[in-house]
């Protein structure tokens, strides 16, 4: 048995590079749906939106042998969509909650009906960081092969985390998710900046799909999505709609999801697939860790209807 | 004064507001109304509830349109068409439902919506000058303090600090005492006397408390139904005339008569309970008292010591972490049945809110606790509205509610209009248990007459009443005994027969030393 030669070492390194690899789509929807929260909207199409970027990603990538004008598009698309749901949510009397399911079924389901002819061909793949360069062990080379999408997402936690607090925008954003009321009175456009919110978020989803298509698992089918776009609305909560919490939650889902291909590669195959259903788990144990009968959510903007 | 020599350096301006009008729907909320207030004016708008005073200044300021009339600002025709407009005209308001940012700090609330502010906020340089702005302010906050953190006293501060920072010459401040205590409302009224008294802001004060605008209005207005009632200089004008102008001819609801018996048993009990808050610090601890039939049980104290909580829990709509409630001598679980069985009745604060279902009519709220039963409910299944909106028009009649109709959603209200349909709701049947948390605020002095004369009438005929409140005049006039709670304690007690203003005063302070 190779793989066990570093042992639970090996495991450890490859659960680290597994949700490395792993944890980006989840940073990037969670820091477009913390985005659309702040806004005061929830959008439950994320996953949706997440799907139709990774096959505009991929689809644009095919056609132009440009990888990363496919991360553009797949974010383009990834607004545009969005831009529905934001403008059918400023109708009045209209459930953001409702909307954003009917945007997960449309958007899925319009990727895989534009998707199927790019099933076959292959697209050029996203090129790799190597920042395991100093170290000769095969395990620690690979897990430190880092997309630039991962750090680019890094360092956007770090500055939406710093705008939310140090700009107008951040402040105008914060004043109408939490408090309508106050909103008015300063005169804000509410609608336009939910719609610029909204938008703003769906364009980060798209770019999260993007990466799943380009990057890793690095193809296109209909399986490739398995509920990133959902568990990330989940990791939000978890985040307390920090941007910096949300890299670290994406980290942990990462490395749940990573856990059952990482103990596979140690040679540990019994129970294969109740390791796979950790993200599943967490994503339970996460929400019955935040619920409490008697505290308030902490952090959650006032208007947004899950924390009503 | 320093302070003053930090505001805005132009003076306020002159405003005048002529043949305004406003409907909603059928409803004509103002009609023909004119005001004048001169630079560095003291104004007092009057009137009872629902007399249209919010409704004249958000024309004012924007919020609503009005249908005919219009605004001279210095001698010019001004078009205000949103908040924004009136706040470049030098025009700020303090509105009855607070609107500070919660989840924000009281710097980023101060900073907000000022004029030129940066894409990028600079905040050393904006700290820096909102210290010394506060500096010069007789009433001070902490920086970074979140808001959420704040008592009700001190939003109400940093809502007033916030338009002088903007620079407002002209503030609007619509019921700003009713959530006060009475020292606090002094402190921030006698601030803003001194700022018109130097001539450098000028202040419109909606309030339904005359002992506040005899001693520091110079000028009022009042309306009647929409109308221009009266107006004239405080100086020359006694409560009496005041009054006569608010009310019209009608008389205010005597006291009632107190009837001397000795209470009953203990209808009511709790035992040893604690609560905890939101974020799940203890707000009520090892609570013990009881209820007797026949009497009004009175809970003095600051807001903000854990009777929020405490209502909260009595009304089931928060858990306690320790300790129970007896009513009617068993335990008190909180469910339909019992509250139905025991006539268990309770108007809590903020009743819109707590109390209401906001989307719907004011038929539906007066029927939220007997909707399900015979006559309303066929057979306990089918809804009879006709009967709801026979029994709900029925209400509206004897509570004086000044609602378009049944039909009206309840949002549409008038602050004080919302607490009368609650208490007419909880007091439509019998109550055996009656609990009250604040339940004049915001009322006009007709209607504060008439619900006291209701919940003594209800305590005269055997009901246990608990009766909690920010208002110790209320407190000392209701009370056969009046406890004081203080963070989540009873730290005091004394019989009606000698209660002493001083002593509870001094109780009700003690823990913020
Ligand atoms: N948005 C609205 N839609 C319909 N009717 C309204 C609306 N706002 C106010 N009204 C009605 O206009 C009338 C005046 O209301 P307003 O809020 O101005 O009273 P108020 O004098 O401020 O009373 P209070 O002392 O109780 O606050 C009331 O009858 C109220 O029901
Ligand atoms: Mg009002």
């Amino acid at each position: 048995m190779e793989g066990t030669e570093l042992g639970w070492w090996g495991v450890l390194i490859a659960v680290i590079g597994g949700a490395i690899r792993v944890s980006t789509p989840y940073l990037f929807v969670s820091l477009g749906e913390t985005l659309t929260e702040k806004s005061g909207r929830v959008n439950l199409g994320l996953e949706g939106v997440l799907v139709m970027g990774a096959m505009s990603g991929y689809a644009t990538a095919v056609l132009t042998g440009q990888p990363w004008l496919g991360v553009l598009v797949a974010g383009c698309a990834g607004a545009l969509l969005s831009l529905v749901h934001a403008l059918v949510c400023s109708l009045p009397r209209v459930n953001d909650i409702a909307v954003g399911i009917a945007l997960f079924i449309f958007g899925t389901g319009l990727a895989f009906f534009l998707g199927k002819p790019f099933i076959n061909p292959s697209a050029p793949r996203l090129p790799d960081l190597d920042l395991g360069w100093w170290s000769d062990s095969p395990h620690i080379q690979s897990a430190l092969q880092i997309s630039p999408l991962f750090l680019f997402g890094f360092a956007l936690a770090l500055f939406l985390a710093w705008a939310l607090k140090n700009t107008r925008w951040g402040l105008v954003l914060r004043t109408v998710g939490d408090s309508s009321e106050a909103a008015q009175a300063l005169g804000y456009n509410i609608t336009l900046v939910r719609i610029a919110g909204t938008v703003a978020g769906g364009f980060l989803a798209g770019v999260g799909g993007s990466y799943l298509s380009l990057y890793f698992p690095g193809t296109w089918n209909e399986g490739l999505s398995s509920g990133q776009g959902l568990m990330a609305v989940a990791l939000v909560i978890f985040a307390r709609w920090d941007p910096v919490r949300c890299f670290y939650a994406s980290l942990l889902f990462g490395g749940a999801t990573a856990l059952g291909p990482a103990l596979q590669s140690a040679g540990v195959t019994a129970n294969y697939y109740l390791y796979g259903a950790a993200p599943y788990f967490l994503t339970l144990a996460v929400l019955i860790y935040s619920a409490s009968p008697r505290k308030a959510l902490e952090g959650a903007p006032g208007e947004v209807s899950i924390s009503r | 004064m320093n302070m003053v020599s930090q505001l805005a350096v132009e003076a306020p301006p002159s405003v005048s507001i002529k043949g305004l009008t406003k409907r909603f729907g059928a409803l004509t909320a103002l009609d023909d109304v004119a005001m004048e207030i001169r630079p560095g004016a003291f104004h007092a708008l009057l009137g009872e509830n629902g007399a249209g005073k919010s409704t004249l200044v958000k024309c004012l300021m924007g919020t609503y349109r009005a249908d005919a009339g219009h605004v001279l600002i210095d001698g010019q025709e001004a078009s205000i068409a949103s908040p924004r407009d009136a706040q470049r005209l030098g025009l700020g308001m303090v509105y009855q439902h607070f609107t500070l940012v919660s989840s924000m700090t009281v710097a980023e609330n101060l900073v907000q919506g000022e004029a030129g502010l940066g894409a990028i906020i600079d905040w050393p340089a904006r700290r820096e000058r909102l210290t010394a702005f506060m500096a010069d302010m007789p009433f001070r906050l902490e920086l970074d303090r979140q808001v959420s953190t704040l008592s009700a006293g001190e939003k109400q501060k940093l809502e007033i600090l916030k338009q002088l920072h903007l620079g407002s010459r002209f503030l609007v401040l619509d019921e700003p005492t009713s959530v006060l205590t009475p020292d606090e409302a002094d402190q921030i009224l006698g601030l803003m006397h001194q700022l018109t008294d130097a001539g450098r802001i000028s202040v419109v004060l909606i309030s339904h408390k005359l002992r506040e605008v005899e001693a520091y209005a110079d000028e009022v207005t009042v309306l009647r139904q929409g109308r221009l009632a009266g107006r004239g200089q405080v100086g020359s004008l006694d409560r009496s005339d005041m009054v006569r102008m608010m009310v019209g001819e009608d008389q205010l609801a005597a006291s009632a008569p107190r009837v001397t018996h000795d209470a009953g048993e203990a209808l009511l009990s709790v035992r040893g309970l604690s609560v905890e808050d939101d974020k799940g610090v203890p707000a009520v601890r090892d609570l013990t008292l009881d209820v007797r039939s026949g009497e009004i049980v009175g809970i003095a104290g600051v807001s903000g010591n854990g009777q929020t909580e405490f209502v909260e829990v009595l009304a089931g709509q928060r858990a306690e972490t320790g300790g129970h409630i007896e009513a009617g001598g068993r335990r008190y679980g909180k469910t339909r049945a019992e509250m139905r069985a025991l006539g268990i009745k309770l108007l809590p604060e903020a009743p819109l809110d707590n109390a209401c279902v906001r989307g719907m009519s004011v038929a539906e709220n007066l029927s939220l606790r007997t909707y399900d039963t015979e006559p309303m409910a066929r057979g306990g299944i089918w809804l009879n509205r006709a009967e709801m909106r026979k029994r709900a028009a029925g209400l509206i009649a004897r509570f004086h509610i000044k609602t378009q109709g049944p039909d009206a959603a309840i949002e549409t209200l008038s602050g004080g209009n919302v607490q009368r349909t609650v208490l007419a709701r909880e007091l439509s049947e019998k109550a055996r248990i009656l609990i009250v948390q604040n339940p004049c605020f915001g009322l006009d002095l007709k209607a504060v007459a008439e619900i006291r004369r209701q919940i003594v009438d209800a305590r005269n005929e055997g009901t246990a009443v608990l009766l909690i409140s920010e208002d110790l005049d209320e407190i000392l006039e209701l009370a056969d005994r009046i406890l004081v709670m203080s963070d989540g304690r009873i730290v005091y007690e004394t019989p009606r027969s000698e209660a002493d203003l001083q002593e509870i005063g001094h109780h009700m302070a003690h823990h913020e030393e």
